[in-house]
């Protein structure tokens, strides 16, 4: 039934990645704030209140300042709930209740095409917190320059990863009040235990090996490692691991969804 | 070469049959339409014109392409109106026709220019900046009207264009098709409206359970399977029913009211109006609805 013909799929998706950049070009200052203060509270916060309980932070041979720790992740986190968001409460808001799908596939646009455009668009809006983000962080010194800026194109595919899972979800949920479920059993999960607040290596084995299967954890070493220069994993490995998780779950996306809008 | 070419055409979902077997074709030019009671299987033929639905089977050829292969190239060339609304809420009434072309890939000075005389011919000029979501129903789907024809289509397809229009709206739409029509744009529609399908189209089918019960020209089916001249009688008394059942007549019995179907000015006629019209009788030309009733049954559908 999901037979995949290469002529479904054309760069004509780039016009609903337009309508999106449109419709989101009248909300944009509101939605640049939360990237630009989020780091902001969450440093103050870790900083004053925080840093006085765990001293430093033993991370690949270094100790590091909680705050100096934390700061990447931050980075990666952003990406992971901008991009999955998009894909799961804006994305079913526009199938089911505004319907912008259907009318688009009244038009030369495949739903595959459609999918996509979701997907990357949603890759897009993380690539742009993350930009945002590194205004602060940089002068502030949390981030490398110029090194940190590769976050930049980084983010886009961590946005990959996360939007492909979002819509994979979105293909599946029957009201839209369920993507509580997902939440709670996978992104809330990774939040914690991807090497955010505290390191990996020093969980036990058995613990670290699911945060492995994260990919937030894959996008937090390799976010760590260009913002700060340190990590304790193989940044090929990492990569490898995050265009795997894309390849999979972008494809299930569309089986999911597929299902859901043809009729 | 017909525009559209539909044979044995059969939608299912699960195991529920929505579209049964269906053969019809529409001409270059025409204006056709597809009548039938609420989930006949209108929408549902519809979704399957424009390639949304794919056809659990039978065959669809639209422009002598086939749909399942030639889909996109068949898309470019046709316009839709859906029966829901859906245009998009975060856009305002020009930038819904000017992203609406993007996704036909027009040249963009084209499009614009296209997007002003659509807002000028439904009336949208002054709404041009207006958010969609403040549109009234009747806008809105003149707007959705607007949309479908942004791409120059040579087939324009209409679910239900004018459901939940107050009178004014309608008639305004029901000008704007009629001018489309004088142009030789072939056009598809659906409705629950009797008159409008009676008053626009050149053709139609009646379908039903998903199945077509009929097809032909408004006035042929009218003659065929209702009658010119119909009498409406309230209140009919045994009389009256005894000699309609005696002579043969041609008349539905519905009890507290009783309808004849006759030839216009003819012996049935007089006799009925000398005899039996002391109290309220009601002479009338025939209409697309009595064939609609007839055809589908007075009762009401689920
Ligand atoms: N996606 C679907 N899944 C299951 N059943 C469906 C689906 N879409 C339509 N149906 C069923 O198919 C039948 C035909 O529906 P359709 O929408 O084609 O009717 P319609 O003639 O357009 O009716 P209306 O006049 O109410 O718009 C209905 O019984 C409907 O419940
Ligand atoms: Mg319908």
């Amino acid at each position: 039934m999901n037979r995949l013909k290469r002529t479904d799929i054309t760069l004509r998706f780039r016009h609903i990645w337009v309508r999106n950049l449109i419709t989101y070009h009248r909300i944009w200052k509101v939605n640049f704030l939360v990237p630009l203060l989020e780091p902001g509270f969450y440093i103050l916060a870790f900083g004053l209140g925080f840093s006085g309980l765990v001293g430093r932070v033993n991370y690949a041979g270094m100790q590091l300042e909680y705050t100096r720790f934390m700061a990447p992740a931050l980075v990666a986190t952003a990406c992971m709930w901008n991009s999955f968001f998009e894909t799961t409460y804006t994305s079913f808001v526009r199938m089911y209740y505004q319907k912008t799908f259907d009318g688009i596939l009244a038009t030369p646009v495949s739903v595959e095409e459609v999918i996509i455009a979701e997907i990357v668009w949603a890759a897009s809006k993380a690539m742009a917190a993350v930009a945002v983000m590194l205004t602060v962080l940089i002068p502030l010194g949390y981030a490398n320059f110029p090194g940190a800026l590769l976050c930049i194109p980084l983010a886009f595919l961590g946005g990959l990863a996360f939007a492909s899972i979002g819509m994979f979800f979105t293909g599946l949920i029957p009201t839209i009040d369920m993507f509580n479920l997902p939440i709670f059993l996978f992104i809330t999960p990774m939040f914690l235990f991807s090497g955010t607040f505290f390191p990996v290596s020093g969980i036990p084995d058995w613990a670290g090996i699911f945060s492995l299967v994260f990919p937030l954890y894959h996008l937090v070493e390799l976010t760590r490692f260009l913002c700060i220069g340190a990590m304790e994993s193989r940044p090929l490995f990492n990569l490898a691991y995050l265009l795997l998780f894309i390849m999979v779950f972008g494809r299930l996306a569309l089986g999911t969804m597929k299902r859901r809008l043809i009729k | 070469m017909s525009i559209i070419e539909a044979q044995h055409v059969i939608k299912r979902f699960d195991r529920f049959t929505a579209v049964d077997d269906i053969s019809f074709t529409v001409e270059r030019g025409e204006f056709f339409a597809l009548l039938g009671p609420n989930g006949a299987g209108k929408t549902s033929t519809i979704r399957m014109i424009y390639g949304f639905s794919p056809l659990t089977s039978g065959r669809m050829k639209i422009f002598g392409l086939d749909i399942g292969a030639d889909w996109r190239k068949i898309r470019s060339r046709l316009g839709v109106c859906q029966q829901e609304n859906t245009l998009d809420p975060d856009l305002t009434v020009a930038q819904n026709l000017i992203i609406y072309s993007r996704y036909f890939e027009m040249d963009r000075s084209v499009a614009r220019r296209r997007a002003e005389e659509l807002l000028e011919f439904f009336a949208l000029t002054g709404k041009r900046d207006a958010k969609v979501m403040e549109l009234s129903g009747g806008l809105a789907k003149r707007l959705q009207l607007a949309r479908a024809l942004m791409a120059e289509p040579e087939l324009l397809i209409l679910d239900e264009p004018t459901t939940g229009l107050d009178p004014q709206s309608r008639h305004q739409v029901w000008d704007r098709l009629f001018e489309l029509k004088k142009r030789g744009l072939s056009m598809v529609l659906t409705t629950h409206y009797m008159d409008e399908a009676e008053n626009l189209c050149d053709r139609l089918v009646i379908m039903d359970h998903g199945r077509i019960i009929a097809e032909g020209r408004p006035h042929d089916l009218i003659i065929k399977h209702a009658a010119e001249s119909v009498i409406e009688i309230d209140g009919p008394s045994e009389e009256l029913r005894n000699y309609v059942k005696n002579h043969a007549v041609e008349h539905d019995d519905l009890g507290e009211r009783l309808i004849i179907y006759a030839e216009p000015r003819g012996e049935l006629e007089s006799q009925v109006r000398e005899k039996f019209c002391v109290e309220s009788c009601r002479f009338r030309a025939g209409n697309l609805e009595d064939v609609f009733l007839r055809l589908t049954g007075r009762g009401l559908r689920e």
